[in-house]
């Protein structure tokens, strides 16, 4: 009889839904059906099941094929090519759990790489502003259960985070919100008529580029001075209406994304987002939240800032300490300026995802990717370590784009032999300090049956 | 079978009226024993002070809002964090120190147990995440109950018993170990931008009153028998003239009377009370109320406090208290970071200087200090600076050289830029009480071991106790006429030996330890009620479903669980 596993978790974008129902064969082996996913959901789940999953690492050979090899041998080709360069940079980290993450500053600080994640080329410029201004936001919760007026600025959830209006934002309905949507006024910004403007009660097609003015003036007609005729491309009796809905709100909501992010004026345009939101909490209840795009790219925000004290871009060269300077420590800049001597791809496609001028630099130094997948990065690689899929074969904690853990479980066992992130980095771990004849410093309280304890070192 | 004789040091142990006398503290594994064998290891404590591992009774070192700090605020690590030592890991941070440094700092200051004061439920996970990184240090966490829906609801309609039932799920759920109250009510009325500032102010909707809900909870802790009593943040805090709604919540500890097989006799931890002892009703006026509420303490015998001294450092203020930090956030317009939780509670997080050349702060610094030196009962007030909302832990030592140095007080005073103003807005310049090492045993060991109802393991050298072992450069018999290595010494120990393994020698981290969690498992007979409204709540008004709620108990891997039978 194949059975259902419940309240499982999804491990695709940063809604982070954890209401999965996944139907596996007898066996325990094969994934049959999955329901309440999204589309996109669906595919993680099934496609884990998929003949064509790679069981072993593969080495590039001289004459450009791969060849499988063992972890082991992948475990020391990967030790080696950290201890070798000066600074290498391992990168990734939107698609695993913290776990991983946790392990993998380990290793970072033993062989002195620098670390990073997709926020630096994704919400790095929102980190920016966050640092210079602050964040007052909330769990999704509140917005379900309170928000009466939610605004979608430069996202589009219903193709990016599906089930985002249906769970959390739109359609829910919640203790204060008893009508669901009907209760709540929704406002898209967006340059585009995307699926989400077509839903919201009210679309301000903002000129591309020009985000910042439309913020500005939403604040200086918020605080009671007048504005030109048109700003942004939206017409003053268009803002001030919108800003009206705003400022009526019992408890508002301000979402945004990429297109903040990653237009003109990008950590600007989110540093006025929350100046915005600051100012309203003077006539309301507000808040502001990342649409975070991978289901734990919060992650490694969290676990390295209680370990380093910095969410991203963090160089931990100096042995001593650890630096972040974003615009020197990024990946992407450090990549450019070809100041990275090795470089590991660790649940994510920086061959998919970097400039072509960065991954050609990048390419001339030793390229280790880890991905349970073929990806782009992977087919560029000198080794490629296959490992067991987050969320389907490996459980552990991750976090919502709220910042929320979510406790994910394992629903089958990976292939056989495959290994999980995390007793990858262990063990890169363990094969450093040996190489490097030094005794292993495990945080005991990591409690892992293999982890061994230095008491009494 | 390892074996430590700390030998001929002076040993201050008030649990078992120990003060300053030459004797040996034999240990044997992880435990504290009568004697050892000849073939133990010796450490010569010849003319050092020898206490116990201290205890923090109030810290906020572990969580999401603990991390918000450190996240947001880059320049905390900027040319602020010292060299990591070699082979261990890097240590950043100054007012939020990342995991490692906390573990680290605490054992260099003969600290072996450190209560996380403020766990959002919904955010556990994280809380242990964190604890299970944070290195040496035993630790244990208070989740947060004051504006919880279910409580607010069970309270409104006097039910103790559902509130017990609910309240046993949730901290076996959270792995937590006791009742945390961080502005009852206000904090669920921030959810609409609001606050209960007086303790009849009702909770918009739940229609309950923050003294009906302090009563309730305090009475849901005596029902359940916790190890700890409520631990409480009180409404107002950081307002010109809160003394009055301070002495009004304390009152409501009158005529209760500490259940429980723990050995705690308080009904009521009252926590930071600096922030909770102001007069005047402004700014202008602003004074020091410490007296007033100090004599209150007192004669309470059912009520212990810890004092939020003031460090004078730049810092982070972080609290559930989410209308507070926003109303900080308006006095000095820093970066103001917010998260409500759902159904829970919520938090704010604002950076803050302590100027020494402002006057407030300067009258907040004299406080703290005041009711540490009114204060008749050692045993039931601790030393904290509610870390790091009125300064770092790694401060302690500097708060301990005030208690215990009228000239350092005196000297601290005279760097003021409005010093007559502060001397005449408090009582510190005429205080000339200076706390022996005895007085300072008492507030940082066996009182807040007996507070937190650990007395049986920690706060104590007696054989038998778990074998946590400081010892200090300072000589009993001729302490320092300079106050300034009182703080060096209690900074650095000389050595520190925590569950029997030397983590510290020279003030410098020698092993990771034996680090352990604490949790309370309160037993209550199935309650069918609570247990639907459980599922109900989870299936219409959370966002994460009721199976991936509890902790799962990997994340705390080396657990020191506390059972709790509730009869009923």
């Amino acid at each position: 009889m194949p059975k259902i596993v419940t309240d499982v978790g999804c491990p695709y974008c940063g809604a982070s839904c954890d209401d999965l129902e996944i139907l596996v064969s007898d066996d325990g082996k094969k994934i049959l059906e999955v329901y309440n996913a999204c589309a996109i959901g669906n595919e993680v789940f099934h496609h884990a099941s998929s003949p064509d999953r790679l069981k072993r690492p593969r080495l590039r050979q001289p004459d450009g094929t791969y060849q499988e090899i063992s972890y082991d041998e992948a475990v020391d080709y990967t030790a080696k090519v950290l201890l070798k360069a000066k600074k290498p940079l391992i990168y990734g980290f939107g698609s695993t759990n913290c776990e991983a993450m946790s392990a993998v500053g380990r290793v970072a600080e033993k062989s002195g790489a620098v670390l990073d994640n997709c926020a630096s080329i994704c919400h790095g410029p929102s980190f920016l502003a966050i640092f210079d201004n602050g964040y007052p936001s909330c769990t999704l919760g509140e917005v379900k259960n309170r928000a009466d007026v939610v605004v979608f600025w430069g996202c589009n959830p219903m193709h990016a985070h599906p089930r985002h209006t249906s769970r959390y934002s739109i359609f829910p309905r919640g203790f204060f919100t008893e009508k669901g949507q009907r209760q709540r006024k929704m406002i898209s910004i967006d340059p585009r008529e995307t699926e989400t403007a077509k839903l919201a009660d009210i679309h301000l097609m903002v000129q591309q580029g020009h985000d910042y003015e439309l913020f500005d003036a939403f604040r200086t007609v918020l605080r009671g001075h007048d504005i030109p005729d048109e700003v942004a491309g939206i017409r003053k009796e268009a803002i001030l209406e919108a800003a009206g809905i705003m400022k009526n709100a019992r408890f508002g909501m301000i979402f945004f994304g990429m297109g903040c992010t990653h237009t003109d004026g990008r950590n600007h345009n989110v540093d006025i987002a929350i100046s915005l939101t600051r100012d309203l909490n003077t006539v309301a209840k507000y808040s502001i939240m990342a649409m975070r795009g991978h289901y734990n790219i919060a992650g490694p925000g969290q676990v390295w800032s209680w370990q380093f004290g910095f969410p991203y871009c963090i160089d931990l060269t100096k042995g001593t300490h650890a630096h972040m300077n974003p615009g020197e420590t990024s990946s992407i800049d450090l990549a450019m300026r070809d100041e990275v001597d090795a470089f590991i791809n660790i649940g994510t496609d920086a061959g998919a995802h970097f400039p072509i001028d960065a991954v050609k630099h990048l390419r001339k130094h030793p390229f280790i990717t880890i991905d349970p997948n073929i990806c782009m990065a992977s087919e560029i690689s000198d080794l490629h370590i296959p490992v067991a899929v987050v969320g389907v074969e490996e459980a552990g904690v991750v976090y919502r784009m709220d910042n929320v853990p979510i406790q994910f479980k394992k629903v089958v066992d990976p292939p056989e032999g495959v290994i999980s992130d995390e007793q990858l980095f262990d063990r890169v771990y363990l094969r450093i300090c040996e190489l490097t004849e030094t005794e292993p410093t495990w945080i005991p309280a990591k409690g892992h049956a293999k982890a061994p304890v230095t008491a009494g070192q | 079978m390892a074996e430590i004789l700390v030998k001929n040091g002076y040993v201050i142990d008030p649990a078992q009226k120990i003060d300053g006398d030459v004797a040996d503290v034999a240990i044997r594994d992880d435990k504290i024993v009568e004697s050892v064998s000849s073939g133990a290891r010796v450490i010569d404590a010849r003319g050092k002070v020898v206490m116990a591992g201290a205890l923090d009774v109030h810290a906020h070192v572990a969580g999401p809002k603990v991390n918000v700090g450190r996240l947001f605020r880059p320049e905390d690590k900027l040319f602020k964090s010292p060299e990591a030592q070699p082979n261990y890991r890097v240590e950043m941070g100054f007012s939020v120190p990342s995991t490692f440094k906390t573990g680290y700092d605490y054992a260099r200051m003969g600290y072996a147990f450190v209560m996380e004061a403020a766990m959002p439920p919904l955010h556990s996970p994280h809380v242990h995440e964190e604890i299970h990184d944070t290195p040496i240090i035993d630790q244990a966490a208070l989740p947060v109950f004051a504006n919880n829906w279910f409580v607010l609801e069970y309270l409104k309609k006097g039910e103790i018993e559902n509130s017990a039932a609910y309240v046993a799920w949730l901290i076996r759920a959270t792995k937590g170990y006791g009742i945390k109250l961080v502005n009852p009510g206000g904090t669920e009325a921030w959810g609409w931008g609001l606050n209960c500032l007086k303790l009849d102010d009702p909770v918009p909707f739940f229609d309950v009153t923050p003294a009906e809900i302090i009563t309730g909870l305090m009475k849901t802790n005596e029902y359940l028998g916790l190890p700890h009593s409520i631990h409480i943040h009180q409404n107002s805090l950081g307002d010109p003239g809160n003394y009055t709604v301070t002495l009004d919540s304390l009152k409501l500890a009158k005529g209760m009377k500490a259940k429980n097989k723990f050995g705690r006799t308080q009904v009521m931890h009252s926590t930071h009370l600096q922030f909770h002892s102001y007069g005047g009703d402004s700014w202008a006026n602003f004074e020091s109320k410490a007296k007033d509420v100090m004599n209150y303490v007192n004669q309470q015998k059912n009520i212990t406090i810890d004092l939020g001294c003031v460090t004078l450092d730049e810092t982070t203020t972080m609290t559930a208290d989410g209308p507070f930090e926003h109303h900080l956030n308006a006095l000095n317009h820093l970066k103001w970071a917010n998260t409500d939780v759902e159904l829970e509670t919520a938090a704010g997080v604002v950076p803050y200087i302590y100027d020494k050349d402002i006057k407030v702060c300067g009258i907040q610094w004299a406080i703290g200090l005041e009711l540490g030196l009114f204060t008749k009962d050692c045993m039931r007030t601790f030393i904290t600076t509610d870390h790091p909302n009125a300064g770092p832990f790694f401060r302690y030592p500097r708060v301990i050289k005030w208690l215990m140095s009228q000239k350092a007080r005196e000297a601290t005073l005279e760097t003021f830029k409005h010093r007559d103003k502060v001397i005449d807005a408090t009582e510190i310049h005429g205080i000339d009480r200076e706390l022996t090492l005895y007085e300072i045993a008492q507030m940082t060991r066996a009182g807040p071991a007996k507070a937190l109802g650990l007395a049986g393991m920690y706060g104590s050298l007696a054989p038998g106790m778990d074998a946590n072992v400081a010892v200090f450069n300072l000589d009993y018999k001729k302490m320092p006429s300079n106050p300034e290595k009182i703080e060096q010494a209690f900074q650095r120990a000389l050595w520190f030996i925590k569950s029997g393994e030397i983590v510290v020698k020279d003030g410098e981290i020698t092993s990771h330890g034996n680090k352990r969690t604490l949790w309370v498992n309160a037993k209550v007979k199935e309650n069918p009620q609570v247990v639907r409204d459980i599922h109900e709540k989870f299936i219409k008004d959370y966002t994460v479903n009721l199976d991936n709620y509890p902790v799962r108990d990997y994340l705390a891997p080396n657990p020191f669980v506390i059972d709790v039978d509730v009869e009923a």
